[in-house]
C-alpha cells in the first residue's frame, strides 16, 4: 500500500495524518480526562459522560449565538466566556446527577451503568427537544479559521492547534489540581481508603460530589473544544462514549499520565491508518487491537501497584 | 433427584402453565396474525433476556454484547435464506447472477469463501449454536482466566459490539452494510412470508421458547446453578473451595450466547430480515433493560419483562415518539432504584406467598397428583 507513494509524500502524509492524529488526541484526552477522574478515582460508570459534553457543546452554540446577535464587539473572544460557562454548566448537572442518582449506586457499579444510560437516553432525548435533531454548527471567530503552512504540502488549521493549546492548559491544571492541591488530596485519599479517609475529618460525601462535578465540567470543556472541529447533534456524545471507556481502560483505569498515553497511541493509530484503509476498517482494527491487548494484559498500560 | 422431572418444581410448573397458555391459547386467539407475529419478534429477545438472567442475575456476569450472540445467529439464518433468495433464475437481471443483490451493486463478482458453507441448511443450522459458543469462548476464556469481570467485562464486551457493528457496515459488499440483509422469501422452498408460515413459525418459537426455559430450569436447579450464584455471592469463597470459577463463568457466558443466537435465528425467520441496528451497543443494552424490568433473578421474569417492554415501546412509539425515550430512560432509572429485582421481585413479594399457599391447600388433599395446576389452567 506503500508502493504508490514516493518518500517525500509518505513524510508529508505521515505528518498531516500525524496533526490530524493529534487533534483528535486532544478531543479524546479531554473527554478521557473527565471519564478517567470519574471512573477511575470513583469507579463510577458514567455512560452520560457523552451526554455532558453535548451540554458544554450546546452552552458554546448558545453562547455563540447571544454574542454573536447581541453583542458582535465581542465575537472575538467570547470562546474563552463559552468555555467557562460550560464547564459550570456540566458541573452543576454533575452535581445534581449525583446527589439524586450515582450516590445511592456506589456499591453496585454495574447498576450505576445502566442508570446513567437511562440518564443519557432521557438527555438526548431532551436536546432533541430544545435543539432539534438536526446537527448545529458555531460560528468561529476568524482568527481560528485558516491554517498555517509550514512547508508546501504540509498545512496546519489552526483551530486544530488551538484545540491542542486548550488540552495541555487544562490537562496541566488537572494535574495540579489532582496531585498538588488539597481537594485533590482528598480526592485521592477517599479513592485509596474511604474508610480511613472519613475517620480524618474528610467530608466524603462532599468529595464524592465535587469529583463527580469536576469530571463533567471537564467533558463541558470536551464538547465545547468539541464545536470547533465538528457539528453537534443530540446524539453525539453516544458516538464516543466507548472509544473514551476503552481509552480509560486501555490506559490503566487509576492512572491519569496512562489515560493521556493511551489516548496518543489509539488517536494515532486510527488517524495514521485512515489514509490508507477506509475510515471504518481503521477503526475496527484500532479497536480490535485494544481489545486484544486488554485481553492479553486487562490491567491496561500503566497500572498502580498498590496492595489490597 | 430421584426421577426425571423432580427438577420442576409445582411453582414451576405453574409458570410454565400459565406462560404456556398465554402463548399457544390466549394471544393467538385474542389478537391478529400481524400483532401475533410482532409478540413472536418480541419474543425472540426474551432468548437473550433469559440469557441475561443465568449470565448476569445468576452468575454475576453484565455483559452489554448479546447484540452480538443475537445477530451472529441471525445473520447465520439470514445467509442461508439469502442465498435460497438468490438463485440465478431469481437474479438473472445482475451482472452475476446467483449472487446476493447487494453484492451485486457491490461490484462483488463472485461469492465470497466465507459464504459458502451457508448453501447447505445443516451446516447454516450447526454455525448458529457453535459459532456465538466459539466466539463466546474465546471472549470469555481470555476475560475469566485472568480474572477479570465486572465493569471491565461489560466495557470490552461493549467495544466488541460497537466493533462488530461497525464492521458489517463497513463491508457492505460481504454483509449488505447498513440495510442488512434484506428479502428472504424460503426456506427450504417454503414460503415465509405467508400467514400460514407465520403461524407456523410463532408457534415453533414459542416452543423453543418453552424447551429454553425448561432447560434453564435444570441448569438452575442443578448443582452448577448453585455454584453461580455461590460465585456470584462470594468469588473467592468458591475458588478457595477448590472450583474453578472461571470455567463455570465460561459455560454460563457460551450458554447464555447460544440462548442468544437461537432467539436471532429465529427472529430472521419470524421478521424477514436481519440487520446490524440489532447488534449494536444500543439493542445489546436495551435486551438487559428486557431482563432487569422482569427481574434478573427470574427466568419467567425475563419473559414478560420482554414483552411488557416490548409492547409499551410499539404503543408509546407510535403515540408519542418524543416521550418514548425520556419513558425508556425514567425506565432504566427506575428499575435500578427502585425495584431491583423488577417484576419478579414484586410478584415473589406480592404474590407468591399467596399462590404457593393456594398450592398448598390444593395438596393437602389425599396424594393430590403433580400435574394438578397445569389442570387447573
Amino acid at each position: 500500500m506503500f508502493a504508490d507513494y514516493t518518500w517525500s509524500e509518505l513524510g508529508s502524509i505521515f505528518a498531516m495524518q500525524g496533526f490530524a492524529g493529534l487533534i483528535l488526541f486532544s478531543v479524546f484526552v479531554l473527554m478521557a480526562l473527565g471519564l478517567a477522574i470519574i471512573f477511575g478515582q470513583m469507579g463510577v460508570i458514567n455512560m452520560a459522560h457523552g451526554e455532558f459534553m453535548i451540554l458544554g457543546a450546546y452552552v458554546t452554540y448558545l453562547c455563540s449565538h447571544i454574542v454573536e446577535n447581541y453583542v458582535p464587539s465581542l465575537f472575538g473572544v467570547y470562546f474563552f466566556g463559552a468555555m467557562i460557562l460550560a464547564f459550570f454548566a456540566s458541573a452543576a448537572l454533575g452535581a445534581l446527577v449525583e446527589w439524586a442518582l450515582i450516590r445511592h449506586l456506589y456499591k453496585r457499579p454495574l447498576d450505576t451503568l445502566l442508570a446513567t444510560w437511562g440518564l443519557s437516553l432521557m438527555l438526548q432525548q431532551a436536546y432533541r427537544s430544545i435543539f432539534g435533531a438536526r446537527e448545529v454548527g458555531v460560528t468561529l471567530p476568524d482568527w481560528l479559521l485558516g491554517s498555517v503552512a509550514l512547508t508546501d504540502t504540509i498545512e496546519v488549521p489552526i483551530n486544530g492547534l488551538f484545540v491542542m493549546a486548550l488540552t495541555l492548559v487544562i490537562a496541566v491544571a488537572v494535574y495540579f489540581l489532582m496531585f498538588r492541591s488539597r481537594m485533590g488530596m482528598q480526592t485521592r485519599a477517599v479513592v485509596q481508603n474511604r474508610v480511613m479517609a472519613g475517620a480524618v475529618g474528610i467530608n466524603t460525601e462532599r468529595v464524592d460530589r465535587k469529583t463527580f462535578a469536576l469530571g463533567c465540567g471537564i467533558a463541558g470543556i470536551a464538547g465545547s473544544a468539541f464545536t470547533m472541529i465538528g457539528s453537534t447533534g443530540p446524539t453525539a456524545g453516544q458516538l464516543y462514549i466507548v472509544d473514551t471507556f476503552l481509552i480509560v481502560v486501555f490506559g490503566g483505569a487509576a492512572s491519569l499520565l496512562g489515560t493521556i498515553a493511551s489516548s496518543f497511541a489509539i488517536s494515532q493509530a486510527q488517524s495514521t491508518m485512515e489514509f490508507f484503509l477506509s475510515g471504518s476498517m481503521a477503526k475496527v482494527l484500532t479497536l480490535l487491537t485494544v481489545v486484544g491487548i486488554l485481553m492479553l494484559r486487562p490491567e491496561g498500560l500503566f497500572s498502580l501497584k498498590i496492595r489490597r | 433427584m430421584t426421577n426425571g422431572k423432580s427438577f420442576l418444581s409445582r411453582q414451576d410448573l405453574l409458570a410454565l402453565a400459565v406462560l404456556a397458555a398465554l402463548l399457544f391459547i390466549v394471544l393467538p386467539v385474542s389478537v391478529d396474525i400481524f400483532r401475533l407475529n410482532l409478540v413472536g419478534k418480541y419474543l425472540t429477545y426474551a432468548f437473550v433476556a433469559i440469557g441475561l438472567v443465568l449470565c448476569w442475575g445468576m452468575g454475576g456476569i453484565l455483559s452489554l454484547g448479546q447484540g452480538v450472540f443475537f445477530g451472529l445467529g441471525g445473520y447465520c439464518m439470514a445467509m442461508f435464506l439469502k442465498l435460497e433468495a438468490s438463485t440465478p433464475e431469481a437474479t438473472k437481471i445482475q451482472s452475476t447472477p446467483g449472487i446476493p443483490d447487494f453484492m451485486d451493486w457491490n461490484q462483488l463478482t463472485e461469492l465470497p469463501w466465507f459464504w459458502e458453507p451457508f448453501k447447505s441448511f445443516g451446516f447454516t443450522l450447526a454455525a448458529i449454536l457453535i459459532l456465538p459458543a466459539i466466539f463466546a469462548f474465546i471472549v470469555g476464556a481470555a476475560m475469566f482466566k485472568r480474572r477479570v469481570g465486572g465493569v471491565y467485562f461489560a466495557i470490552i464486551t461493549q467495544a466488541i459490539a460497537a466493533i462488530l457493528t461497525i464492521l458489517i457496515i463497513g463491508q457492505q459488499g460481504y454483509t449488505g452494510g447498513v440495510n442488512g440483509i434484506t428479502d428472504l422469501r424460503t426456506l427450504m422452498g417454503w414460503d415465509i412470508r405467508t400467514d400460514s408460515a407465520k403461524y407456523v413459525l410463532y408457534f415453533l418459537n414459542g416452543g423453543l421458547l418453552m424447551a429454553v426455559l425448561v432447560l434453564c430450569l435444570f441448569v438452575l436447579k442443578s448443582k452448577l446453578g448453585r455454584l453461580l450464584v455461590a460465585l456470584r455471592d462470594k468469588e473467592d469463597r468458591v475458588r478457595f473451595s477448590g472450583y474453578d470459577v472461571a470455567n463455570f463463568k465460561i459455560f454460563v457466558f457460551c450458554f447464555a450466547a447460544v440462548l442468544s443466537a437461537i432467539g436471532g435465528a429465529m427472529f430472521t425467520l419470524q421478521v424477514g430480515f436481519m440487520s446490524p441496528s440489532f447488534v449494536g451497543i444500543v439493542p445489546s443494552i436495551e435486551m438487559v433493560i428486557y431482563c432487569a424490568v422482569g427481574g434478573r433473578l427470574s427466568i419467567f421474569g425475563a419473559v414478560y419483562g420482554t414483552l411488557l417492554v416490548n409492547w409499551a415501546k410499539t404503543t408509546f412509539s407510535e403515540t408519542f415518539p418524543e416521550l418514548w425515550l425520556f419513558g425508556l430512560g425514567a425506565l432504566f432509572i427506575a428499575v435500578v432504584l427502585v425495584f431491583p429485582n423488577g417484576l419478579a421481585g414484586v410478584y415473589r413479594a406480592q404474590v407468591a406467598p399467596r399462590v404457593k399457599k393456594w398450592l398448598h391447600t390444593r395438596k393437602s388433599g389425599p396424594d393430590a397428583p403433580v400435574q394438578d395446576p397445569q389442570a387447573a389452567e
